[in-house]
């Protein structure tokens, strides 16, 4: 069927902040349907809260709402914009949920909207439980055995039908706690009982063990002519009991014969149709006992998630385009397969390689929490890997993790007892796969390690292969030629004396790439520079070539480069005379580094393009709009280290490289690459590292006139103590080199600078350890700017509402500010250009000040593209991004035309969101380590109402009346007393603990005293269990050791009740409840913000 | 050990030895699919070709005895990228490299299999020499160049079963062969489900079916089988005469190797068929019919072998994903008008089915028996026992 001509208003749902299971891949699929959408005529009106998307870009659809992704909200756009359709399937969980909601509120059925894609009905039937489980015995296939008890009596009984090993899931407990697997029947009665207890609903869902069964997993997209095609499978490494999102992946499957995937295939098909989605993609997973083969279906999204993009990067198919074009109308036949341009969408790829994924975690930054691997998916991000065998694309895919690893490398774990082993490979855990490694040198079998991880011995023999040949680089014989071949480079390989040991190192070391063995591990072996190695590779003639992503096999002619390199006897790429440039993107998402850089490597992608250049995408992250094979004119699915981003800068010889926009991840390479004759285009290496080295930076700020907080530098831990005394107490503590805060403290006293010292970091020469003074109760001020290198011009100024020493990534911040005076402003402006004078900039650059009574402090400048860039680009009406690039490029701002700072009359609050429900025990408490996962931004002319949307954006709706519970530090207890009263006078009840009710009785208030924990009934907890309270203000101690403000903070966590942990941004909710009581919200597009600053 | 393939263009492949040793010469082509690969090696559509998987990893689950489409390994040789030496899964019985080297196949790995393809696929397919015995690039190529390929040669004798025999499913008794072609797991729901999935349920065998055997897959006959028909498998050469005279309800053209122009007899028995019984054909079964029909042939130039193959079901207007393995075709523009056209292939436009306007017959180019690949294709054999009943 051609396109639909009877609808003309599409509304796109976009997925709101970055959570853990809700990352940028939802960006990647909206921002695909946009524009497939808007390239078929359609109109476009798009919700989503966060502003560091692609998709939110004002050019991708016809209204962008940055609004609160709520029922409530999203009404109020249908009500302005009354769309004819609404498309839920691209905008993850979220966006589906928030349109089931509206669906059944009537909301859709008031409005005439249509669900497109899938209906109400089958969302349902696939969402719930106990329908789906129905509908897949209704159509013969298998589930596990399972149901709900509400008693130990009917828990008793369950188990009867459903046997041992038992799952026990106790109903919205935070993290899952309480469950577990029973192997006994003793066992499963405490486990019960202890479930029942735990479940604030006393319910538990009994289940089959299907632990240890392998996992796959199957991409089916269908259309409206009910043709269905699967378009990826996956199989998981780690076997079932580990979250999908947790498990390092491998597509396509490799263990089953024709006979099971077919049956698998089979089961797909009937269970699209059955649950009825009409267009689009869905993902089915399943389990298959390794034993019998028996497969039963485990569960089933109707939309598409984190496992369709990493199909459509690992396929080259684009199943969120194809979706979008589906669900208006088209067959698959009817839409052309992009990638060969002759053929049609309505096929299976097939493909010649083979993808790994793995996952990459933030446990360092959340401790205190159990690290075990388990249904919950914990990992923050993951990076894709292409190579044609197994062994190649894992290795490839660990470096391209940026954990320190280079492949299936030896360290940490080589001096554990053999006899620790077991325990690590029979719990899930971040570094499995090296304890598989330790396992395998140390002589266990395939089958003890499957025996105890469960893992298909067909992946474990592949781990086996490369510790194998491990052993062979090493052996005595082999090192010998290869060291001689090392010194001898420079002689030719064919002469005399030295053919045996090219002959030897030839055949060696084209194995060892054929096995993804980097050019660094293979320097850690023989003990020599990385440079040696590539060198006498490159004489020995192994030169990494380039193979194309293309959906076929070869069997038809590729129009798109997409690209992977590997070791084999034929190149793919052939190079334009184009000029070229190169942007280094940010691998694997991570805290402190994630979306926001993508979105301004797809900018600069973008920018170039526009300006005629070639532009050249090289990047390891699957989620990624980056990773798109349409935004870049060519792109390289690679691990971002020297060793592979030179293959692909030799091969294409781009006149320049951006290492700006990608976050740490390029920059750590920059200095490298320029050594090895790369150019590197906009503010030099060497002046980025002026702005990072502790040293370079004193003598930059002392020439220009800034100070800094008081400093100093140890390389050890006894220098630590006479240089904190000497600043005074509190100093905050850090290693140089980092982002997103990793490892920064604010200590307050000896004791705990000593505790820190001794096991937060190991200072060393290399490594030294920064102190500053910490400067309590200073304004944090963010500045965005970008330079010519002539003229500067400030892009965005953003006040912190928490205090300095709160990371600025965890901080809410205002733009413009609210509280400071023109003079201030005035100042920040001139001290920006002048560091971006001394520094050189050419591109971006964000300063961090501190404002404390009248004195500004430089905390710390990045010349290069920030976290903030998006929200600041998304505030202002210009896209920094895109002109950064272009000034790298060779343009100056008058050129561009960017010469004026623009102070919106509107305010934009940018909050944090964090993934604390995720680490049960861990310290919620924020610090200068940034622990947020992403942000959402809230618009309104009156800053309290963007603060609002902020926090309800955040999924924090803040009351509008009822009962605060109050409890503050000592230091705070002046400046509750304002907040106190404000809220009693809007009409709140207090709540408070004793030293804090105090206080506020003697100031005319009358709070209700709660007990503290231990001295007495009723406690906040039992408050906050009896949701008898409906905001928390809670200023924590700075005592790490108080294990009851943590709870209050974990509990009110659980059960959604706003808190706020500090006074200024206490202040603000209270302004934010203020302003909602007087007026309803409003929505606006940010077209229509953008017409108020012309 | 070293192993080398050579093509007549001069292109000398160097790889690693794996399954039997000796030489070998065939026409090399390639198969797209990423799973089934003993399914592949067992397809008598193979003969006179060297095959090689693009996907990278072959042998990762073993072989067992179900997963055979006739006695055994029928290519000349088999070309991997690389070979799992280690074999994961339940049904797994030999590794690849046993399953082989028993059979006295020839396997290469280790070389550049995208690189081959991308050659196969410009210029189309070749003929390739596959020595471990003579390591000479030289005398490989020249004994590819020597080779007469397949064109005009009747590859059908060779894999045609010398006598008539009765199929039956759970038991396949030709030539003392292992008799359990069905891997017995009792209860284990993959052999019910394998069986019965997607498939309409067994009826009483009311059908009898002669199957002309021209390299016949056996998943085929287990089809046939579940859709009612009692099948007599016959050879290449049977007479329409004979065939008649044994009074079937409908006769199957099976698939098989090679150029069907050379296969004479064949065409004349289904003449002498057309409009008496009711014919199904499929693959080389569909390109005799063809040419029964009047119509013409011609090479493709790299074939279609995979599993993802669009095919448009023009009745209804919806596309099914196809199992294929053919080098010839059947010229779309050659057929009379009283052939309806009824499948195309969406990649390249090319004939993918027929049905006659006025007599009982039908024929698809593809192989709706899968083995390996999708079931989206199974219809057709109830087609066959509607048409049967229908006359």
């Amino acid at each position: 069927m051609p396109k639909r001509t009877d609808i003309n208003k599409i509304l796109i749902i976009g997925s709101g902040a970055i959570i853990i299971g809700q990352a940028c891949e939802f960006d990647y699929s909206g921002t695909q349907a946009c524009k497939a959408l808007k390239e078929e005529g359609y109109e476009i009106t798009l919700v989503n809260s966060n502003p560091a998307t692609i998709m939110t870009d004002p050019d991708f659809a016809d209204q962008t709402y940055i609004e609160p992704i709520t029922a409530d909200t999203v009404e109020l756009v249908i009500a302005k914009e009354r769309p004819d359709a609404l498309l839920p399937t691209l905008g993850g969980q979220t966006a589906l949920n928030v349109s089931v909601e509206l669906a059944e509120l009537g909301v859709l059925d008031k409005y005439g909207v249509e669900l497109i894609g899938a209906k109400l009905p089958a969302i349902q039937k696939a969402e719930d439980r106990a329908l789906f489980k129905e509908a897949m015995i209704e159509i013969g296939l298998e589930v596990p055995h399972s149901g709900i008890a509400h008693t130990v009596h009917e828990a008793l009984q369950l188990v009867q039908g459903i046997g041992f090993p038992a799952i026990i899931r106790p109903a919205f407990t935070l993290g899952g706690t309480g469950g577990g697997i029973a192997y006994n029947i003793e066992e499963y009665e405490k486990m019960v009982t202890k479930g029942l207890a735990l479940s604030p609903i006393n319910e538990l869902l009994i289940e089959e063990s299907v632990i240890g069964w392998k996992e796959f997993e199957l991409e089916v997209m269908r259309d409206g002519a009910d043709n269905v095609v699967i378009i990826c499978s996956i199989e998981n490494v780690d076997a079932m009991g580990v979250h999908t999102g947790d498990s390092i992946t491998v597509a396509p499957i490799q263990t089953l014969t024709d006979k099971e995937y077919q049956l698998m295939r089979n089961s797909a098909i009937k269970i699209i149709r059955e649950i009825g989605v009409d267009t689009g993609g869905s993902n089915i997973q399943f389990a298959v006992d390794p034993k019998t083969g028996r497969q039963v279906v485990i569960e089933m999204n109707p939309r598409v998630s984190r496992s369709s993009a990493l199909a459509s990067k690992a396929t080259g198919f684009p199943i969120a385009k194809i979706a979008a074009k589906l669900a208006v109308g088209y067959n698959l036949d009817e839409i052309p397969n992009d990638i060969t341009a002759e053929t049609p969408a309505c096929f299976e790829p097939t493909i010649d390689y083979v993808v790994v994924k793995i996952p990459r975690w933030a446990f360092e930054k959340f401790q205190g929490t159990d690290e075990t691997l388990t249904t919950q998916m914990k990992s923050v991000g993951e990076a894709m890997a292409i190579g044609r065998t197994f062994k190649e694309a894992l290795q490839k895919g660990l470096r391209s993790l940026e954990n320190g690893w280079h492949g299936l490398d030896n360290h940490p774990l080589d001096d554990l007892p053999l006899s620790e082993i077991p325990s690590k490979l029979s719990v899930p855990n971040v570094k499995r796969i090296f304890y598989i490694k330790a396992a395998l040198t140390r002589g266990m079998s395939i089958e003890e390690i499957h025996a105890y991880t469960h893992i298909d011995p067909f992946f474990l023999y592949n781990f086996k292969e490369i510790v194998d040949f491990e052993n062979t680089l090493c052996e005595p014989n082999t090192q010998k030629h290869i060291k001689q071949r090392l010194q001898n480079i420079g002689t030719t390989p064919g002469s005399q004396n030295c053919g045996t040991d090219a002959d030897v190192a030839k055949t060696v070391l084209q194995q060892a790439k054929q096995y993804g063995f980097s050019d660094h591990q293979l320097a850690e072996i023989y003990d020599v520079s990385e440079g040696a190695i590539r060198e006498c590779r490159k004489e020995l003639g192994i030169e990494a070539t380039f193979k194309t992503v293309d959906t076929c096999a070869a069997e038809f002619e590729a129009e798109t480069p997409y690209y992977y390199s590997t070791l084999s006897s034929e190149d793919e790429v052939r190079p334009s005379d184009k000029e070229k440039i190169m942007i280094l993107g940010g691998g694997p998402n991570r805290i402190g580094q994630g979306i926001e850089f993508d979105y301004c490597c797809v900018h600069a992608a973008i920018a170039l393009k526009e300006d005629g250049y070639e532009t050249i995408m090289v990047n390891s992250n699957p989620e990624t709009v980056s990773t798109d094979y349409d935004t870049s004119d060519r792109l390289y699915f690679e691990p971002l280290t020297v060793e592979h981003v030179l293959n692909i800068y030799h091969k294409e010889k781009p006149s320049g490289v951006i290492v700006q926009f990608g976050g740490q991840t390029p920059l750590n390479l920059a200095i490298a690459l320029k050594e090895a004759g790369v150019p590197i285009i906009g503010t030099s290496p060497e002046d980025i590292a002026r702005s990072e080295d502790r040293r370079l930076f004193k003598a930059v700020l002392n020439d220009i006139g800034l100070r800094q907080p008081p400093n100093g530098t140890v390389t050890s831990s006894e220098e630590a103590a006479p240089i904190a005394a000497a600043l005074g107490y509190p100093v905050i503590v850090r290693p140089s080199y980092v982002l997103g805060g990793r490892a920064m403290q604010i200590v307050y006293d000896e004791a705990l600078l000593h505790e820190y010292m001794n096991t937060a970091v190991e200072a060393s020469p290399e490594h030294p350890v920064l102190i500053d003074k910490y400067l309590e109760e200073a304004i944090e001020v963010d500045v965005d700017a970008i330079s010519d290198g002539n003229r500067t011009v400030i892009g965005g100024i953003m006040e912190h509402i928490e205090e300095a020493g709160i990371h600025s990534g965890d901080s809410d911040c205002v733009l413009p500010p609210y509280t400071l005076v023109d003079e201030q402003i005035e100042k920040l402006k001139i001290f920006t250009y002048d560091l971006a004078k001394a520094l050189r900039v050419r591109g971006l650059m964000n300063v961090q000040y501190a404002i404390k009574s009248d004195d500004i402090y430089v905390l710390e400048v990045n010349p290069r593209a920030s976290r903030t860039i998006p929200f600041v680009s998304k505030a202002i009406g210009v896209p920094l991004a895109k002109l950064a690039a272009r000034v790298m490029a060779g343009k100056t701002l008058d050129e561009l035309g960017f010469t004026n700072e623009i102070e919106p009359a509107y305010f934009s609050v940018k909050a944090p969101v964090f993934p604390f429900n995720r680490f049960p025990g861990s310290n919620t408490r924020l610090g200068p380590e940034m622990k947020s996962t992403g942000e959402v931004m809230g618009i309104d002319t009156d800053v309290s109402r963007a603060f609002a949307k902020a926090q309800k954006a955040c999924g924090y709706t803040l009351p509008l009346g009822g009962k605060v519970f109050i409890s503050v530090k000592n230091k705070d207890k002046r400046a509750i007393i304002f907040i106190a009263k404000r809220l009693t006078d809007m009409g709140f009840e207090l709540i408070a603990t004793h030293g804090t009710a105090k206080v506020l009785l003697r100031n005319g208030m009358q709070p209700e005293l709660v007990f503290s924990i231990g001295k007495g009934r009723p406690t906040i907890h039992d408050y906050i269990k009896n949701h008898a309270v409906d905001l928390i203000i809670n200023t924590p101690t700075g005592d790490l050791h108080r294990p009851n403000e943590l709870l209050i903070r974990e509990m009110a966590i659980a059960h959604d009740i706003p808190i706020f942990t500090t006074i200024p941004g206490a202040a603000a909710a209270v302004n934010a409840i203020d302003a909602l009581q007087r007026g309803d919200i409003t929505v606006t597009p940010l077209q229509d913000y953008f017409k108020m600053l012309q | 050990m070293k192993a080398i393939l050579a093509l007549t263009d001069g292109t000398v492949f160097e790889g690693e030895q794996f399954g039997a040793t000796g030489e070998a010469i065939g026409e090399v082509v390639f198969n797209t699919s990423m799973t089934g690969y003993q399914e592949v090696l067992t397809d008598p559509s193979y003969k006179g070709q060297i095959v090689t998987m693009t996907y990278p990893l072959i042998g990762n689950y073993g072989c067992n005895e179900a997963d055979v489409e006739s006695i055994g390994p029928q290519v000349e040789g088999f070309v991997v990228r690389e070979y799992s030496a280690y074999h994961s899964n339940w049904r797994s019985k030999w590794s690849l490299d046993t399953y082989l080297s028993e059979h006295g196949i020839i396997g290469i790995q280790g070389i550049d299999t995208r690189a081959l393809t991308r050659r196969l696929r410009v210029h189309g397919v070749m003929n390739g020499c596959l020595s471990t015995d003579d390591l000479n690039p030289e005398n490989l190529v020249a004994k590819a160049q020597a080779w007469p390929g397949l064109v005009g040669w009747d590859l059908v004798q060779r894999v045609t079963c010398p006598n008539p025999y009765a199929w039956r499913n759970s038991h396949q008794e030709e030539n003392g062969q292992p008799s359990a072609v069905r891997h017995q797991q009792e209860g284990s729901g993959l052999t019910n489900n394998l069986l019965t999935d997607n498939r309409q349920a067994t009826v009483s065998n009311s059908h009898k079916v002669i199957a002309l055997d021209f390299g016949i897959k056996y998943n085929i006959l287990r089809q046939l089988t579940e859709h009612g028909c009692e099948v007599q498998v016959v050879p290449a050469q049977t007479t329409a005469e004979d065939i008649l005279a044994a009074e079937p309800d409908g006769v199957f053209l099976s698939n098989g190797p090679g150029d069907p122009m050379p296969v004479g007899y064949a065409i004349e028995t289904i003449q002498g068929l057309i409009g008496k019984k009711p014919l199904f054909g499929i693959c080389l079964g569909h390109q005799l019919l063809g040419l029964a029909l009047g119509g013409k042939t011609y090479k493709l130039k790299f074939g279609h072998r995979g599993a993802n193959q669009p095919v448009k079901h023009l009745e209804s207007d919806r596309v099914e994903i196809t199992s294929q393995n053919h080098g010839f075709c059947v010229d779309i523009d050659s057929l009379p008008n009283s052939v309806d056209i009824t499948h195309i292939n969406l990649n390249d436009n090319t004939l993918e089915g027929i049905q006659h306007r006025e007599y009982p017959l039908f024929s698809v180019q593809y192989h709706p028996e899968a083995s390996p690949g999708p079931h989206d294709s199974s219809y057709l054999f109830s087609r066959f026992t509607e048409m049967m009943d229908e006359c």
